[in-house]
């Protein structure tokens, strides 16, 4: 075939090659380029940096030396930046479109916030220099201290915590503390079936059984199933709100008297704080324990798994158990305890240091941005976002629960019935959209579910191009046009990767191999 | 507001959609007395420029490293990072990408971090690695927990010259666990009698190398005593540099390293997000915790990566899973291996013997002070020397005078008399000469 100029039209007639021949001499694809491993560009002999020469001296190393050749691979400096920069590439990324990953609120990241976190009096100070030149940033994570507790309406916070399953750790331990000190050996922590993996396996670290307690039809915890399970050796509930199903936990009052009323703490996994953030506080509900991931509502970047930060809201009765280190305001300025010494109840030390100041910078950084009427917007234009993604789709798509939902919707694979195509490949074939997918296949309460947060990061826009996506696809689907699906994704920089083989066989690094 | 997009015009074509006629009907599922009628009592928006000043003032009122002669380690190192690591790390593909669940659309990330795993392995002497733990002291507590779930016994014997923050750490983790700790009082002299401590019921023992005080030691014989027990060594590492220079802890018979990345590619940023490795034998993958990016290929059998051995995990195993670990340190994974690929093995060397060699040279010019001694016999690029005065009060001094001379033991010991006069002192690569100079004078001065 020839194009209007009377070229060809693809590289196939071009170079009178069949259909699917091999096209190009590199395997790249204009600006879809492969890349090699380091090892396999690189060697032993190249580097990227130069360092000055070695002074003369003797070695004190005692004798116990590293002699033979460790096979690192070493790379110039242009060649550094080409290959990270062209793998940079094969990734998708909130600042190249919408990330509806349902639970991880991947909104926008301001690149202020990236800015201030490198003013040298931020980015390079020791976590162990003197108290007395560290002024700043104790006050850094005093302020956000305060922010914390003022927007979610709780007496005291645990800074140090560094991602939300950590937090999640210190809001346990602070409740078995606090148990240990009534004398009571409570054993068991609920949780509903919808929680997050997280959950169930903090409350085993915290030598806690798991019970699990029943979703109603709503998609909400089945009350009297949860009072029913409450007695005298349930030690807390793990309550995700707005849960994992995208919704408010209506009764939560109601539970959070409950669980009170039965002697238990209420933990709140607070991963959905996006959805109520300056319309509710959380300490007006009850809760006793709270991480906020501020890699989640606050916005430090994911930075493709981390690093994140979890501090944690406690309530009075758990504040004395807090761990160290934290800020306090001395005579002459900030002071801060790093030590539990004699008759302090603090549970001990979660990690060398003071937690991640990184985060802290970045998520105070938007917090002031916002401030307190750009927060509620936050809130609300999140939930409103959700809510226009759940009208406009819950025609064609299944709804799992009655709606308003807030921040994200959820929908199962119902409407795929008989179509041949899973919500895997539902998801695979979002990909050939230029989307990342939802989140898949959690909550575990509905089948083949479908999590959808679009955040308030988002344009009418964007969102309406979105929907216009997933009722092509859906539509497609109903049609019959399963491979569209099934060999999805086909626009991707790989096609689909066998996971079942590298669990079988797994090969976790490069070798030489000859 | 200039992060939000939607219009007035938007929002309320958006609730006619939805059939709702203002926000909060999209509310009504929270109690009407949760719902707040005001903004909390929190400062209103801020224009950028204003945001950037306040920071620019709490940053003020602190003394950056850079701005004085510096010493401080104790488990953070200041180290130079060449200026590609940040350009690239802040490519927004890989600043503002999640957790590589869909691998099709992450290859980027997943590839840094098969590499990543691979310069890990290598460094330490290991097979495998994983893809990284929040930091070095966390990992330390996994490291336990680890070894009590591959020994199937629940002992954990640790060397009083593990850093002491690291040793609070996996007390910490272990408190409401199964696991039994057994901590040794702390050693400046290579005192320990590990061996002695085995018995059948031992896990593991947790020794550090070079250990907390700077000494390095050869571990060759406690891992041989370990492994007759059916017990396992693990070996942490504070200062990754070392193992330029140093014997690696594989080499020694170690089962578990884990160590604190910061040193490569992570700046100080007073304690965090730094990078925790974590490496182990192939035939221990199954009990690691945390994840792991492994090799496949795709439907055309190219060659990809994806994160794999889910089943350990939380989001798979629930509460059976080895960790509860979800998100842990991409983003810095990524700054060390960057790093690591610029130095390359000539690189790294390089950087190991110009760190010892530098504090060899600081080590010879402070034992030249009357009263001042450097209590090691060996070290890498840190040390501790014992001063004839109080050793945070010698730090403020020494502060007032714009140097930055090390981390007094007392901050880490307070109720340890033998601590008080003695002070821990890094040397890197960033250290002048006339850092040094400055350094033994002002001694000279304080100790005269
Ligand atoms: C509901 C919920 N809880 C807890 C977590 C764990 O948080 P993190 O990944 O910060 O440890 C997540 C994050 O994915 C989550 O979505």
């Amino acid at each position: 075939m020839m194009n209007k100029q009377g070229r060809p039209t693809d590289i196939n007639t071009a170079a009178n090659l069949s259909p699917g021949g091999v096209t190009t001499h590199t395997g790249n694809r204009g600006l879809e380029q492969d890349e090699l491993l380091i090892y396999e560009i690189g060697d032993t002999q190249r580097t990227g940096v130069d360092l000055e020469d070695l002074p003369v001296f003797e070695s004190r190393l005692g004798g116990i030396t590293r002699d033979n050749e460790i096979g690192l691979a070493g790379l110039s400096e242009p060649e550094v930046m080409r290959h990270y920069t062209r793998l940079s590439r094969k990734n998708y990324a909130i600042d190249m479109g919408l990330y509806p990953l349902g639970s991880c609120t991947m909104k926008h990241n301001p690149r202020i916030n990236e800015k201030v976190a490198r003013l040298p009096g931020l980015a390079d100070i020791h976590p162990l220099q003197p108290i007395s030149t560290v002024q700043g940033a104790l006050d850094l994570m005093d302020r956000l201290a305060h922010w914390l507790k003022t927007l979610t309406g709780m007496p005291a916070v645990a800074m140090s915590p560094k991602a939300g399953a950590h937090g999640e750790l210190c809001g346990l331990m602070a409740i078995r503390s606090a148990l240990d000190k009534r004398g009571e050996n409570r054993t068991i922590v609920l949780a509903p079936e919808s929680a997050h993996g997280t959950n169930p396996a903090t409350a085993a670290l915290c030598g806690y059984k798991v019970k699990s307690i029943p979703a109603n039809k709503a998609g909400r915890v089945d009350l009297p199933a949860l009072k029913a399970a409450l007695g005298p050796d349930v030690a807390a509930i793990m309550l995700t709100n707005p849960n994992t199903c995208g919704l408010f936990e209506r009764d939560i009052i109601e539970i959070a008297d409950a669980v009170h009323a039965a002697g238990g703490y209420f933990y709140c996994d607070g991963a959905n704080f996006n959805a109520i953030v300056g319309k509710v506080r959380p300490g007006d509900l009850g809760v006793d324990a709270m991480h906020i991931n501020l890699h989640k509502t606050f916005s430090t970047p994911h930075g493709g798994g981390g690093p994140g930060a979890g501090p944690v809201v406690l309530s009075e009765a758990l504040a004395p158990f807090a761990p160290v280190p934290y800020v306090i305001h001395g005579k002459d300025g900030f002071e801060m305890v790093e030590h539990v010494t004699g008759g302090a109840e603090s549970f001990g030390r979660m990690t060398a240091f003071h937690g991640q100041m990184g985060m802290n910078i970045r998520a105070l950084a938007f917090m002031m941005s916002h401030g307190s009427d750009g927060l509620a917007r936050v809130a609300e234009d999140s939930v409103l976002n959700a809510n226009y993604v759940m009208a406009s789709l819950q025609d064609i798509m299944t709804l799992s629960f009655e709606g308003p939902c807030m921040h994200e919707c959820l929908f199962d694979d119902r409407f795929l019935e008989g179509t041949g195509v899973t919500t895997l490949d539902f998801a695979k074939a979002m990909i050939d959209e230029g989307y990342h997918p939802m989140t898949m296949y959690f909550p575990l309460v509905v089948n083949g579910a479908m999590l959808i947060e679009p955040t308030e990061s988002e344009s009418k826009q964007s969102v309406d191009q979105f929907i216009g996506a997933l009722r092509h696809l859906v539509t497609q689907a109903k049609l019959g046009n399963s491979a569209l699906f099934t060999g999805a994704p086909y626009l991707a920089p790989l096609k689909r990767l066998d996971e079942t083989l590298a669990a079988r066989n797994p090969v976790l690094r490069w070798r030489k191999t000859d | 507001m200039r992060y939000l997009p939607l219009s007035p015009t938007d929002r309320t074509e958006m609730l006619e959609k939805i059939g709702v006629t203002e926000i909060n009907d999209l509310f009504s599922d929270v109690p009407t007395t949760a719902l707040l009628k005001d903004h909390v009592d929190l400062p209103g928006h801020m224009p950028e420029m204003a945001v950037d000043r306040e920071f620019r003032a709490m940053a003020e009122k602190n003394m950056p490293a850079g701005s004085v002669a510096f010493f401080c380690g104790a488990g953070a190192y200041r180290h130079y990072v060449p200026s590609t690591v940040d350009h690239l790390i802040q490519r927004g593909e890989f600043l503002t990408a999640y957790t590589p669940y869909q691998p099709e659309i992450s290859q980027g990330t997943l590839q840094a971090l098969y590499e990543f795993q691979t310069q890990v392995a290598q460094i330490t002497g290991m097979e495998v690695s994983n893809a990284s733990m929040y930091d070095g002291s966390t990992a330390c507590g996994e490291a336990v927990l680890m070894a009590r779930r591959a020994s199937r016994k629940k002992k954990a014997i640790l060397s009083g010259s593990l850093h002491p923050q690291y040793i609070e750490v996996t007390r910490c983790a272990t408190k409401f666990t199964e696991d039994i700790t057994l901590i040794n009082p702390p050693s400046v002299y290579l005192v320990d009698d590990l061996i002695d401590q085995i018995d059948e019921e031992t896990s593991c023992v947790v020794v550090q190398n070079p250990d907390f005080f700077g000494n390095i030691q050869d571990y060759t014989k406690l891992a041989e005593a370990l492994h007759a027990q059916k017990a396992l060594l693990v070996v942490v590492v504070t200062e990754v540099v070392s193992l330029g220079a140093v014997r690696s802890p594989g080499a020694m018979g170690a089962d578990i390293v884990v160590a604190e990345g910061q040193s490569i590619g992570n700046g100080l940023t007073f304690g965090g997000p730094y990078v925790g490795l974590l490496a182990t034998r192939q035939k221990l993958v199954r009990t690691m915790p945390g994840r792991v990016c492994g090799e496949t290929v795709d439907a055309d059998g190219k060659r990809g990566f994806v994160l794999t051995l889910s089943t350990r995990e939380q989001h798979i195993r629930r509460e059976k899973a080895t960790s509860n670990i979800c998100t842990n340190a991409g983003l810095c994974t990524l700054a060390f291996t960057i790093h690591m690929t610029l130095l390359g093995e000539k690189g790294f060397r390089h950087l190991a013997r110009l760190n010892h060699a530098k504090a060899v040279q600081l080590a010879d010019k402070i034992s030249g002070i009357d009263g001042v001694e450097v209590l090691n016999k060996n070290f890498f690029n840190e040390f501790t020397v014992a001063l004839p005065m109080d050793a945070a009060e010698a730090i403020e001094r020494l502060a007032d005078m714009k140097i930055l001379g090390g981390v007094p033991l007392s901050r880490l010991y307070p109720n340890d008399p033998d601590m008080k006069n003695r002070l821990l002192v890094a040397v890197t690569e960033t250290v002048t000469e006339e850092d040094m100079d400055r350094l033994v004078c002002a001694l000279k001065e304080l100790v005269k």
